[in-house]
């Protein structure tokens, strides 16, 4: 007769094992496979006599490195991912702060805020797509009629526009801006729904306190919300640098990789899809998950309060 | 703590007795500052939320906006907001849905399959996840806790990293260019947030209204399905709806697995291929894109408050 603890670990291993499966399946098998692929030289013609004793080679990597424009890619999708993620939090933060006391229609004003959150990305990156046209964009039509331009922005196709300012002539990289601005708009929601629901927690006291005490609103904020908030930022900062970081559907839907704003992941599908080099492809989504685990174990080292999925403990 | 110079001190007990009177609202004297602030700050307040309306809100309104215009008014006066009683159509919608057939893009038979594989993905995630989460959240074994830190993992690789060797793979063994590898794909992609959310409902159940259940002789299958899912029926419900969401807006998979069989797209790729041309007219595309949106956008606001309630558990604890 077992005891009832090697019960329970027994019940635990069979709950469990349905996910395991999927997960390793599905997950970590193609992960590991894909590390294997990538010190192989395999092409999608090739591919039926490629296993796991075939020859290992660094190959890839090298093919990777020296191809035109890896690194101005690597850089790229740094710039997206910073850019990206400060823009949505920023919002989220303004959002959220503003939503925070009741007014008429709150709850309707704060679902239709998560609206770009939840909608399909193909439509919402086909309907940017023609309001940004040059052609028959009503951004552009505004902007040469409200705003005075001379012609037509494309900014989705467009790598630079010199911007003249003060007699200086400073580049404005448009597409790669235009990207990082679809990401900011895609992804407040989600900013703005994690740090809605701490700021409701927030005990009222201490700002009551300081209200008191005649703190004035951007005091209250610095001192006694900010504070408050920082962990979820700081979660938030994180969590949406990697998911932008291994961003693939808005930047190939956006402008297709053209323009300047050709992120690794978007590379990976080139090499994929249009070489058929399955060896270098592979190679280099493992550079990408390299560079990633190398800033977060940068900010775990540094900047990192705390971060694990558990909160029972 | 407070850096304004201006303020006039305030002792404890005058504080505590502002209190007292006039518990919502103490009583305090208002500094030019603090004047200030309010007023700048409240109409501050006032424009963000009317921005972020526009903002949020016009790309959807111009993209129905536009989907009931027929193109060649479009293209003759693109910045109009409105549409005009004669202008109204409903031919892009009849376009769209049409049948490839009868000149139509087929957008029907997308739809019915992108609903199977959202649906699909939803019934084997779910069977997949709710005794997983059990699982982690209220029995004890050895390695319990390296499981999160492999669904963490998980997050951490490009979905990219991952459609390689799926690709490999399913050309091998003949799952390319089907909707059942699709779903297997997306159901792989789903359990590890579908657990996280569900966990952390589980584990706020009482162990005691088990552990009744227990004596009264179920045993673990039982206690999980006469317990613990009535129980947690909303957050399954929420977390249905979740996964259902991923399934229907997914996109880079379906267009690494179906793109050459036009019969199997799902809408987000049927949307995307076509729009990438120019043989078909944008408004039809943005009749396709309505189509493409309304069933999520409908599911959200039936279930908001479950969705973001299921979503956020545990962000107010810091």
């Amino acid at each position: 007769m077992p005891t009832l603890k090697q019960r329970e670990a027994r019940a635990g291993y069979a709950f469990l094992s349905p996910t395991l499966v999927v997960v390793l399946v599905v997950v970590v098998v193609p992960i590991l496979w894909t590390i294997m692929l990538a010190f192989q030289e395999i092409r999608l013609a090739n591919i039926r006599d490629a296993g796991i004793f075939s020859a290992y080679s660094l190959a890839n990597f090298g093919t990777v490195f020296q191809s035109t424009g890896f690194w101005q890619s690597l850089i790229t999708t740094v710039a997206y991912s910073i850019g990206a993620t400060a823009l949505s939090v920023g919002i989220g933060l303004a959002a959220a702060l503003a939503l925070r006391r009741k007014f008429p229609m709150r709850t309707g004003v704060r679902a239709a805020m998560l609206l770009p959150y939840v909608a399909p990305v193909v439509a919402v990156t086909f309907a940017w797509e023609v309001m940004l046209s040059p052609q028959y964009g009503i951004a552009n039509r505004w902007g040469q009629s409200l705003l005075g331009w001379d012609r037509p922005v494309a900014f989705l196709s467009q790598r630079e526009l010199t911007w003249s300012v003060f007699g200086f002539d400073i580049p404005v990289p448009v597409a790669l801006l235009t990207v990082i601005a679809f990401e900011g708009w895609r992804y407040f929601p989600f900013a703005f729904l994690f740090l809605l629901a701490r700021l409701q927690a927030v005990p009222a006291d201490l700002e009551e306190a300081s209200y008191v005490d005649g703190a004035t609103i951007s005091q209250r904020f610095r001192w006694i919300i900010l504070p408050q908030l920082m962990p979820v930022i700081a979660l938030l900062a994180v969590l949406r640098f990697i998911m932008t970081f291994n961003k693939f559907d808005d930047v190939y839907l956006l402008t297709g990789g053209g323009a300047g704003t050709e992120v690794v992941s978007v590379r990976v599908y080139q090499f994929l899809t249009a070489r058929f080099d399955i060896g270098a492809a592979a190679a280099q989504a493992l550079v990408l998950a390299g560079v990633l685990v190398v800033f977060l174990a940068v900010y775990m080292k540094f900047f990192a309060p705390r971060l694990d999925g558990d909160n029972e403990h | 703590m407070s850096t304004d110079q201006t303020a006039p001190p305030v002792t404890p007990v005058e504080a505590a007795a502002a209190v007292e009177t006039a518990p919502r609202r103490p009583v305090r004297v208002s500094t030019t500052r603090d004047t200030a602030e309010t007023v700048i700050f409240g109409i501050l307040r006032w424009l963000t939320i009317a921005f972020l309306i526009v903002v949020t809100a016009f790309p959807f309104y111009y993209m129905l906006l536009l989907s009931v215009r027929p193109i060649d008014k479009v293209l003759q006066n693109p910045a109009r907001l409105w549409v005009s009683a004669e202008e109204f159509t409903v031919e892009t919608y009849r376009t769209v849905l049409r049948s490839v057939e009868d000149g139509g893009q087929g957008f029907l038979s997308l739809l019915f399959n992108t609903g199977l594989v959202a649906l699909a993905t939803v019934a084997v995630t779910l069977l997949v996840a709710i005794p997983g989460s059990y699982a982690v959240s209220r029995l004890r074994f050895t390695g319990r806790r390296q499981v999160h830190f492999l669904f963490l993992a998980v997050y951490l690789f490009p979905s990219i990293l991952l459609a390689i060797p799926m690709f490999v793979l399913f050309t091998r063994i003949g799952l390319r260019g089907s909707l059942a590898g699709l779903t297997i794909v997306y159901v792989a992609q789903t359990v590890p947030v579908s657990i996280y959310m569900l966990r952390n409902y589980l584990s706020t159940i009482p162990e005691s209204i088990e552990e009744a259940a227990a004596i009264d002789g179920c045993s673990r299958l039982d206690i999980v399905r006469r317990v613990v899912i009535p129980l947690a029926a909303p957050a399954i419900m929420a977390n249905a709806l979740y996964i259902f969401m991923i399934a229907w807006n997914e996109f880079l998979f379906a267009l690494l697995f179906l793109v050459e069989e036009r019969d199997k797209w799902t809408v987000s790729l049927g949307l995307a291929q076509l729009s990438g041309g120019i043989e078909v007219s944008k408004t039809v595309l943005m009749a396709g894109s309505v189509v493409l949106t309304i069933p999520v956008v409908l599911l959200f606001f039936a279930a908001e408050r479950l969705l973001v309630e299921g979503l956020t558990a545990g962000a107010d604890k810091g």
